[in-house]
């Protein structure tokens, strides 16, 4: 890993400007793949020739005077669960290895608009269900701070792909913490935007009523950034709020004054020493910094897992029945249409897959519906609640974003509870549908990365990121 | 190991999800979703009967648009992903006549 990366923002106005070119940037970073992706496996795809066609097409929209965009010349890494017409996207499935999507997802095309150079597919644990990548059918993705830890997950390649400089910029998806603790592991920006604030369509849904797109990035003011050039209403998502996206560039440097903090009083235990240490500093530094820090309850937030784990299963056995050999992906012959369900579905998904069908399908079945998936959505609405009277007394929230640094390979793989615990702090913002991100705050046991979680009422967009830009400057 | 869930269940709820399963897959999968019920437990001591259930984070409405004709997906494009097609359209086992 380089010590110093470019940052989108930094490469997009030198290619508008004419001052750097696109294929230069692009070829950097391609480079930096060629040399380090052997050891990170960050992607499932890269995608070299379309992206040097793109990057030479947006120096010759500058040559000839246009304005590429906002994004203009930024490598940006896509989480192999966004579609992208006639380019594989896999799910890292091998339900779905080789199926070539015939459209591309609100996100690509808003980020081709944009001028970015989309350079690769990320890794993710299979259909985004795990917190280390792990559960990949193409095998892991390894931390680039340390490759004998995990990166965190679901989103492990798209916030390893930045912080090993393979792209600018990359893009996961959020269903419990699987964009905030990657970037906490790895030691990037990451955010989960409010439910609707950017578009899922072309998202391949694992959890329709918790799924949100997100970036990450090096620096606050990147992920701002992108917030803005993909959210805003999409009628491709009857979900997406008809509001175009927050704003939040022109606030970053607003500071915090005067701000609540608000501090979890009954935060579930858990979080390392380490990681506790460096919330600590993170609520000092915005003291400092002329916030005041508030203790405030949320009583419910302990609950969060246990709704999360009945919730977002429920909705997976739902959205997976589509995987049944007859549309798309792979089909295992069979006698008869029933069979060959039965065969493709068993060789098509992995363990932790089947595994979340199965509990979903549990906790839907006839007699046990109201004993789990009817208390969970009731545990929902009480977390929310007390969300909702602890922004009363605070403008922010602040947590770990990770229970712990980055674990070793192998660490969680037997118990599918220990794995699951990773999300306790991350899930109830998932539940409650408000926004949640991850910045970086120094480091913790040997010398990894910590991520401080901001959370936000919803539409708090742009508190949160006033926050996140005061804490990116103290942390330096 | 949790008395929550037993193997039979488990082999309902996996000819539910449309899962094939050995009888070894089957007794670890009990053991599993055991562990993670007895987990789920600490929900039991909230009290919920008044709780209005929260299906999704904002109140959805219906979303209409005009019935016009706008661009769809290319059928050709669509039909050469399907893992077999006969007369432009997708094509399956038999679904009748067969045990089961």
């Amino acid at each position: 890993m380089s010590a110093e990366h470019t940052t989108a923002i930094e490469i997009a106005s030198g290619v508008r400007a004419g001052e750097r070119s696109a294929v230069d940037v692009l070829e950097q970073h391609l480079a930096a793949i060629a040399q380090g992706e052997g050891a990170i496996h960050a992607f499932n795809l890269v995608l070299t020739d379309e992206a040097r066609a793109a990057a030479a097409a947006i120096d010759a929209a500058v040559a000839a005077g246009n304005d590429p965009g906002p994004l203009a010349g930024v490598p940006v890494a896509l989480k192999d669960n966004m579609c992208t017409r006639g380019i594989p996207t896999t799910c890292s499935s091998k339900i779905l290895e080789g199926w070539k999507p015939p459209y591309d997802a609100t996100v690509v095309t808003r980020l081709k608009e944009a001028g970015a150079v989309i350079v690769g597919k990320t890794n993710l644990d299979e259909f985004a269900m795990g917190s280390s990548t792990e559960n990949s059918a193409f095998g892991p993705t390894r931390n680039p701070h340390d490759t004998s830890r995990v990166p965190g997950g679901s989103s492990g390649g798209s916030a390893a792909s930045v912080a090993a400089g393979f792209a600018a910029l990359s893009f996961g998806s959020d269903t419990g913490g699987s964009i905030r603790q990657p970037a906490a592991l790895c030691g990037v920006v990451g955010v989960k935007p409010t439910y609707g604030v950017v578009s899922r369509q072309g998202l391949v849904a694992f959890a329709s009523s918790l799924d949100q797109i997100g970036p990450f990035s090096h620096t606050v003011a990147d992920a701002a950034l992108a917030i803005e050039v993909v959210g805003g209403h999409d009628p491709g998502d009857s979900t997406s709020i008809p509001r175009p996206a927050p704003d939040v560039v022109t606030i970053l440097g607003d500071g915090v004054e005067g701000l609540r903090i608000g501090r979890i009083t009954d935060l579930p235990s858990g979080a390392d020493p380490d990681v506790v240490e460096r919330l600590e500093a993170a609520f000092d530094a915005l003291a400092d910094a002329g916030a005041k820090v508030v203790d405030v309850q949320v009583p419910a937030f302990t609950y969060g897992l246990t709704a999360y784990y009945l919730i977002a299963p429920s909705e997976a056995s739902s959205n997976l029945a589509r995987y049944d050999g007859v549309r798309y992906g792979l089909r295992v012959d069979a006698p008869d249409t029933n069979s060959m369900y039965m065969a493709t579905r068993a060789a098509g998904f992995g363990d932790e897959v089947k595994r979340r069908i199965m509990l979903g399908t549990y906790a839907l079945s006839a007699g046990y519906y109201d004993a789990y998936y009817g208390k969970a959505l009731k545990v929902r609405r009480l977390i929310t609640d007390d969300f909702n009277r602890a922004y009363e007394h605070a403008d922010v929230l602040l947590t770990p974003a990770s229970p712990s640094v980055a674990f070793p390979f192998g660490d969680k793989t037997d118990n599918p509870l220990a794995m699951y615990l990773c999300d306790t702090y991350t899930i109830p913002s998932n539940l409650s549908g408000d926004p949640a991100m991850s910045v970086p705050f120094g480091t913790g046991a040997e010398g990894l990365p910590v991520g401080v979680q901001i959370l936000a009422p919803a539409l708090g967009e742009p508190v949160m990121f006033k926050v996140a830009a005061e804490l990116e400057r103290r942390a330096s | 190991m949790s008395e929550r869930i037993s193997v039979d269940d488990v082999a309902k709820v996996a000819r539910l999800a449309r899962l094939d399963m050995s009888t070894a897959e089957l007794e670890r999968a009990t053991s599993q979703l055991g562990d993670m019920l007895e987990h789920f437990a600490d929900i039991d001591e909230l009290e919920l009967d008044d709780v209005v259930a929260m299906t999704q984070p904002y109140h959805l409405v219906n979303v209409l648009r005009d019935d016009v004709e706008t661009p769809s997906l290319d059928r050709d494009e669509v039909l050469a992903a399907a893992p077999e097609v006969a007369d432009r359209r997708f094509k399956v086992p038999p679904i009748i006549g067969l045990a089961d």
